[in-house]
């Protein structure tokens, strides 16, 4: 237990390492960026030097990185540019609005999901499992600004039940509730689709071994041989997938987040990047990654739980 | 044909060789209808090859052509089959013409991934030790990377371009189908015949791109399948976000990402783009599931 998390925490110094290099040298390809960004279009080019002196800016790279992690160890993320706010406080703003998002999501994609994928996998090519895949393929086959667009087209044009837009903000007389109705459903369905593919097709494969056939042929009713015998074993590869969507729903739904006009951390990045609010996207990339390397190991620890066999 | 054969080689080119390659893939062709999925998804896909191919023939339009008269009325109608955008281009010609970069770009992508990909994962899996090491790490990180992020980053810094959405969905998927190759490799190099062409002293280029890699062909082209339609989605989506395609020339994504705007208004803009990138990548879907079927029944 002691080495597998030593292991997986010098994974994710590494993978941090690399990516914050990669990230702050790739915003050296445009020297002056900066300070024409923070300064505008109308600022003279002694005025820019100038800046960019200030910020130290015109020092070489290695030096600035240097200074950069030193001040990240001491817990200073820098000014953003874009939002000219401390960059600690613009991502824990977005990023707790897109946990929002993404906890709701989630809490409806993993039963759903289980149920379907179970309910397809457990009598393989029956005529359930059939609609089921259809189901799941086709849905997860719509991108989601396109399943977006659908679903508004019909609850907001034209039934008008729904908000289009979810600002978060109380304007419009639309509750916070119904505002986040919209995009979660977008998630949950282009993400289920994948989800119930992935368990399906682990329930099929634990449905074909030897124990579920003794299982069958001891005379245990079926309900009994899904719940205590497949159910447990086919849980174990999904488990990881499940525990990735965490990271696809925190980074990956910047998508949705445009289309309903959501204040996420998806859209905060893309902005960023946009702007070239460096600051902001050295942070943002840092979380990002850092999330996803933790659900990963999240993962592979549910795995090991799960199955006695690897729990060395 | 005065070259030697190699003994125990079919060339290419014989008569015999090439008849037996005929009836090969006629019998994949009959196998291919045999599963519900496939037919349709193929059907689908061929559609959007041939509307693609015709597109410059058929449209009734120039794709980038403003009719200031139709924006009296942009619904459809008898001028405008599918009506036309906010700017008065007709839509049917747009999502023609709209089907040509995305058939385009995801294929190729598609092919750079696996080229990459499969190197990547051949000469992780037949050397082993530090290279097999290095290899994996390196596609762990790459894969740690939410990529949408990645495309934002990247794309927002060096402008967006076709060969640049190529280039990055080439670099972020050749990971992923990295992986499978080195799974299947370790595997396949214990085999008798890699040890024969190792005995024969064919050099370990040769054993890996000929006797290794076509026999791991089966996983991949469902995989690459699988690819093509979740690209299609990428570019859909990196056109939705702005930082597709460059306009004014028709992108579904970016056409999405004009309208959706006015959905209140007209709805129809925004929809029938949507309409059609989500059959083709249905297409591509379906197509898989098919291919994934007939595979695990032979």
């Amino acid at each position: 237990m002691g080495r597998f998390f030593v292991k997986h925490l010098l994974f994710l110094l590494l993978t941090l390492f690399v990516v914050s290099f990669l990230v702050f040298t790739l915003n050296e390809f445009s020297p002056g960026a900066v300070a024409r960004k923070v300064l505008g279009a109308y600022a003279t080019q002694e005025q820019v030097d100038l800046l960019t002196k200030q910020m130290g800016l015109d020092r070489p790279v290695l030096v600035r990185y240097v200074d950069y992690m030193r001040a990240l160890a001491a817990g200073d993320l820098g000014y953003s540019a874009r939002f000219k706010l401390p960059v600690r406080d613009v991502i824990f703003k977005h990023l707790a609005n897109t946990a929002l998002l993404a906890a709701i999501a989630f809490a409806c994609i993993v039963p759903l999901s289980t149920v379907l994928g179970v309910a397809a996998g457990m009598r393989e090519a029956s005529r359930l499992d059939r609609v089921i895949l259809m189901f799941s393929t086709v849905i997860a086959s719509i991108p989601e600004f396109a399943l977006g667009v659908f679903l508004a087209s019909v609850f907001v044009v034209w039934l008008g039940w729904l908000p289009g837009t979810a600002t978060l903000l109380a304007g419009g007389g639309w509750s916070v509730a119904a505002q986040l109705v919209l995009p979660v459903t977008v998630i949950v369905l282009f993400d289920s689709g994948y989800v119930v593919s992935m368990i399906r097709a682990s329930v099929v494969e634990v449905m074909q071994r030897p124990y579920i056939r003794t299982a069958v042929l001891k005379g245990l009713p079926f309900r009994a041989v899904i719940l205590r015998h497949a159910l447990r074993n086919a849980m174990l590869t999904p488990v990881t997938v499940i525990m990735l969507q965490i990271n696809y729903l925190i980074a990956g739904v910047v998508v949705v987040e445009t289309v309903f006009a959501y204040p996420g951390f998806g859209r905060m990045i893309l902005e960023a990047a946009l702007f070239k609010d460096i600051a902001l996207i050295e942070a943002g990339a840092l979380v990002a990654v850092f999330l996803a390397v933790v659900t990963n190991i999240l993962g592979d620890f549910a795995y090991m739980l799960l199955d006695p066999r690897i729990r060395a | 044909m005065s070259t030697p054969v190699a003994a125990g080689t079919l060339s290419a080119s014989s008569p015999a060789a090439s008849r037996v390659r005929a009836r090969r893939w006629r019998r994949r062709l009959s196998a291919l209808g045999e599963s519900a999925p496939a037919t349709v998804g193929i059907v689908i896909v061929l559609s959007w090859v041939g509307l693609a191919l015709v597109a410059p023939l058929i449209a009734p339009y120039p794709p980038n052509a403003n009719d200031m008269t139709a924006l009296a009325n942009t619904t459809p109608s008898k001028a405008h089959w599918l009506g036309t955008d906010q700017l008065g281009r007709d839509l049917l010609s747009r999502i023609l013409w709209g089907a040509r970069p995305v058939l385009v770009i995801a294929p190729l992508a598609v092919l750079g991934a696996a080229a990459l990909g499969s190197l990547l994962g051949l000469a992780a899996g037949y050397y082993g030790r530090w290279v097999d090491l290095t290899i994996t790490r390196a596609c762990d990180i790459v894969l740690s990377f939410p990529v949408i992020i990645l495309y934002m980053i990247i794309l927002a810094h060096f402008g967006s371009s076709a060969w640049n959405i190529i280039g990055v969905l080439t670099l972020t998927k050749a990971p992923i189908i990295a992986r499978i190759v080195r799974g299947m490799t370790l595997d396949l190099r214990e085999r008798e015949y890699v040890a024969a062409a190792k005995m024969r002293g064919e050099s370990a280029l040769y054993i890996m791109l000929v006797e290794i890699l076509p026999n791991a062909r089966g996983p991949l082209v469902v995989d690459m399948c699988l690819r093509t339609g979740y690209n299609v989605i990428i570019i859909g989506a990196l056109g939705f976000l702005g930082i597709g395609l460059p306009p004014p020339d028709p992108d579904w994504g970016g056409m999405v990402k004009d309208t959706y705007g006015l959905m209140m208004v007209w709805p129809h803009m925004a929809l029938f783009p949507c309409a059609a990138i989500s059959s083709l990548v249905v297409g591509f879907n379906l197509l898989a599931v098919g291919l994934r079927e007939l595979g695990l029944r032979d």
